[in-house]
């Protein structure tokens, strides 16, 4: 009974990390973007939380709490400063129009629960199903950063990547062990200053954070 | 261990107080680590020049004495030592091994680098030039370095009783003298010879790792690292068709680095643009040391004992000889033609080897060690005589600052002691007697002639043009090399500027000497030669020559027996000076004093010394006949009014390699055409990038 009510909790805040992916396709704001991203790591450190809870999991709990310490507050601090400090434009510019990216964006979560529909029927875990989320919210991370041009939104594609794949570990194994996943947090972390420290450097070297720019660095022929 | 050879260690003067006499393989690594320390500190002494050089090269010196004196005794004894350091990877300890073979390769480099580091310290004060003047001046600390590890890294190999300590100390080598080649790194001809160079060493590398491969897996399973010293290979006995691989693939990689033909594009490229007690160096023991990795893979390790291998040995060395001196003939740039030179006589080495592995295939063990002893001495020759050559030209480019031999001439008035020098070199390398170069080369005629019919038509039909072949080269060797002295050393000065010119160094002139020396003693001295490398042939193909050799004493070489073939170097050195003597006496006693008057000119009343006979002139004839072989573009062009009456003529003459047009570059066009399409992948957008991923991913996903 416990356990399915764990399982209900789990299925809606995997509907709920599939809308924040979504929404972070939608989003045309980059302040909203933070938002979203933080919203997405809040659910995400939920559901760590809940899964540790109903198996008894007691890292999981230290991964949660990492999850919301990082994702939800560092991360988007540090972002929030580096697009204060850089005075970026607040307006995202896309590739490909915002329609075009939700109708590819659907298709793949399509394709995700397609994709392990074999793994849900041998799986005895109750977070199975949330495996197709975790696998649409990894592909529509992706899609962000091919279908956005400036940098700062790429990195949000890449930490968006980053959560679907946490989610992905605690759905389909119940986490990983506590070694790599404080080992993964640390890495996100240096990540961010090392994108930082880039952040300026482009700017100072183009002008600008448009990734186009650096479309002059290929070999002349 | 007892051996014969303590008692030239106890000619150290602290022998008899107690302390510990190192024994041949201790004092080899001795002298290998003095090398290394050499090499880790000569940077702190970067400010001051001429200290470093003349404490680096000392050390040298001195540490390639240690290590020739070891070798000799290890050669001498014909004992057996070995060593396992305990580094490297944990279960991977390196081995070491000193037997008659190792030990030959040792003295043999030893004594070269030897003559060069005293040589060097000469030639080195013209880099660093004079404190007043600043033209030319350049710091020697990385050459002084990285010749350290060269000759460390080839002790190192010749030393190396495992696959992993040999690769670890040929990549040492292959890397220090690629360092060396681009020492004068502004000139963009050294970078690219550079970079060919290592190009050819690394695909080398890879055959010599993937043949040590094959023979560590074979000997010890494939499971475990058990294969890997070379004492487990030589046990183990390897399959045909595997042991074919095997061979053939060190061949190909030890090949790479010897400079056999078509593998020697590097040669021609680096010799010229290394400083030259490198070039000497390189030129005079690297090639050995590969020549080293095929004698020790395919007579001990492998134990070839199929005549196909040999045939093929044997064919590559004809075809390395035959080019390589044509190419060498046609050179006007010294250091070019030497480097060609080269190649030529690592082609008459793989020749000697190659008779030897056929020899030995037959069992015919006398003439098999016959062949693998005029190898070895012809190895010792060429070291000797390639230095002492390499020197001579060095010597001769750092008085005359020039490098084409078009420019030079009528140095003997300006040089006298480098022209004798350099002329016992060219007398050595033409194979004429009593220098050393006749008795290494009369050997390999003596196992050519003494060769009987084979089962196989085809070894009856190679052997004979082999032989014919190996004439022809020492034909043409003998008038490469009198090309060179007459057009350096004789007629009258060519260039511009001639006030400059003067005799080099005591040094220079020294290490020369020693050189010229040396290949005189072993022209005169062949039996005690022989005598003392007597184990090799014992240990590596069981047979031995000595015997039979020292016959009739030392003054007589008779190589199988005396009714066959009997040569006297002293007798015929003898025969020389007194012939000279007589015509000396005859032509200076009726005449006193030489009567100085006009040439004739034929009644043209202005002849300049650019119109003597000059290189490109004298290698015409031998341009027309060989024409074919070689890709030669000649275009005359009169320019003026009337094409009767031309006011001046352009000749153009250009030689190229042909093996490197027809070889090389389609193989270098292809893979640019290759990396170009590829490079249409790369757009500079990300969003690209991460579509390749995107899509692979997706792809991935579907189908896996």
């Amino acid at each position: 009974m416990e356990n399915g009510f764990a399982a209900q909790i789990t299925g809606v805040l995997a509907a709920l990390i599939l809308l924040t992916a979504f929404a972070l396709l939608v989003q045309r704001r980059i302040y909203g973007l933070l938002h979203i991203f933080a919203w997405q790591g809040l659910f995400l450190s939920i559901s760590a939380a809940v899964v540790g809870y109903s198996t008894g999991l007691r890292h999981l709990y230290i991964s949660s709490a990492l999850t919301l310490a990082l994702k939800v507050f560092a991360l988007p601090y540090i972002l929030y400063v580096l697009i204060h400090r850089l005075k970026i434009q607040k307006e995202v510019e896309e590739v490909v129009n915002i329609p075009t990216t939700m109708l590819i964006g659907i298709a793949l979560v399509i394709f995700s629960y397609h994709l392990t529909s074999p793994v849900r029927e041998l799986s005895t875990l109750m977070t199975r199903s949330t495996l197709a989320v975790a696998l649409a919210t990894v592909m529509l991370g992706l899609l962000m950063m091919i279908t956005r041009r400036n940098a700062v939104t790429q990195i949000i594609g890449f930490l968006s990547l980053e959560n679907g794949l946490f989610f992905a570990a605690t759905s389909a194994t119940y986490g990983m062990p506590l070694v790599v996943e404080l080992g993964v947090a640390l890495d996100i972390l240096i990540a961010a200053f090392i994108f930082g420290i880039f952040f300026f450097q482009i700017r100072t070297t183009f002008d600008s954070l448009d990734i186009k720019e650096m479309e002059k660095l290929k070999e002349e022929d | 261990m007892g051996f014969r050879g303590t008692a030239i260690w106890s000619a150290v003067p602290f022998q008899g107080r107690g302390v510990v006499i190192p024994s041949p393989l201790e004092s080899v690594s001795l002298s290998v680590v003095i090398f290394l320390v050499t090499a880790a500190a000569a940077p702190l002494l970067k400010s001051r020049q001429a200290s470093l050089i003349n404490i680096a090269f000392s050390a040298s010196a001195i540490a390639s004495v240690i290590a020739a004196f070891a070798g000799f005794n290890a050669v001498a004894t014909g004992a057996v030592e070995t060593m396992v350091l305990p580094v490297g990877l944990p279960d991977l300890p390196f081995y070491l091994r000193l037997d008659a073979t190792s030990g030959f390769f040792v003295t043999v480099t030893a004594v070269l680098v030897f003559f060069v580091s005293i040589y060097s310290i000469g030639y080195l004060k013209g880099f660093i030039g004079h404190p007043a003047g600043l033209a030319g001046q350049r710091k020697v600390t990385s050459l002084a370095v990285f010749y350290c590890l060269f000759v460390a890294g080839m002790l190192m190999v010749v030393l190396a009783d495992d696959a992993y300590f040999f690769m670890i100390s040929w990549e040492l080598m292959a890397a220090a003298s690629y360092f060396l080649v681009v020492f004068e790194d502004e000139n963009k001809e050294a970078r690219r010879a550079a970079f060919i160079y290592l190009l050819i060493a690394h695909v080398g590398a890879i055959l010599i790792l993937l043949s040590f491969g094959v023979m560590a897996g074979l000997s010890g399973g494939f499971e475990n690292f058990n294969g890997y010293t070379f004492s487990a290979m030589r046990a183990s006995h390897i399959p045909g068709v595997w042991k074919a691989a095997a061979f053939f693939l060190s061949f190909f990689g030890f090949a790479a680095k010897a400079g056999v033909v078509p593998l020697h594009v590097w040669l021609p490229e680096a010799h010229p643009v290394a400083p030259t007690n490198v070039s000497a160096l390189m030129s005079g023991v690297m090639l050995k040391v590969a020549v080293y990795g095929m004698v020790r893979v395919s007579f001990d390790l492998l134990h070839v004992s199929d005549w196909r291998m040999g045939g093929v040995v044997l064919v590559m060395g004809l075809v390395s000889a035959v080019m390589g001196i044509l190419y060498a003939l046609m050179q006007v740039d010294l250091k070019r033609l030497l480097a060609y030179s080269s190649i030529e006589n690592v082609g008459i080495i793989l020749v000697c080897l190659g008779l030897a592995m056929i020899f030995k295939s037959f069992d015919m063990t006398a003439l098999a060690s016959l062949s693998l002893v005029a190898g070895l001495y012809h190895i010792t020759n060429h070291a000797m005589f390639k230095g002492l050559l390499f020197m001579g030209a060095g010597a001769v480019m750092h008085s005359t600052h020039e490098r084409n031999m078009e420019r030079m001439g009528g140095l003997i008035h300006r040089m006298p002691q480098t022209a004798v020098f350099f002329l016992v070199g060219c007398l050595s390398i033409s194979a004429l007697p009593p220098f050393n170069g006749f008795v290494s080369e009369w050997l390999l005629f003596q196992a050519f002639l003494l060769s009987p019919s084979f089962p196989t038509p085809l070894l009856n039909l190679i052997i004979p043009l082999g032989a014919a072949l190996v004439a022809l080269t020492a034909a043409l060797s003998a008038r490469c090399f009198v090309k060179v002295f007459g057009v350096v050393f004789l007629g009258r000065w060519r260039g511009q500027h001639d006030t400059t010119v003067n005799e080099t160094g005591l040094e220079m002139r020294g290490a020369m000497g020693f050189a010229a020396f040396a290949c005189l003693a072993l022209g005169l001295l062949p039996v005690f030669f022989i005598g003392w490398i007597d184990a090799i042939p014992r240990e590596l193909v069981g047979g031995r020559v000595s015997e039979t050799a020292s016959e009739f004493g030392w003054l007589w070489l008779t190589p199988v027996a005396a009714e066959r073939a009997s040569y006297s170097a002293p007798v015929v050195f003898a025969g020389i000076l007194a012939v000279v003597a007589a015509a000396y006496l005859l032509t200076r006693i009726p005449r006193a004093g030489v009567r100085r008057a006009p040439v004739w000119d034929c009644g043209f009343e202005k002849i300049t010394p650019r119109m003597q006979y000059n290189s490109t002139s004298f290698a015409m004839p031998l341009r027309r006949i060989f024409g074919f072989l070689l890709s030669v573009r000649e275009t005359v062009r009169p320019s003026g009014a009337d094409p009767a009456f031309p006011k001046r003529l352009t000749y153009r003459l250009k030689i190229r390699d042909r093996i490197w047009h027809g070889c090389y570059m389609p193989v270098a066009d292809a893979s640019f055409w290759i990396a170009r399409r590829f490079g249409r992948l790369q757009h500079g957008r990300i969003q690209i990038y991460l579509l390749y991923s995107f899509a692979t991913l997706i792809l991935l996903l579907v189908f896996a």
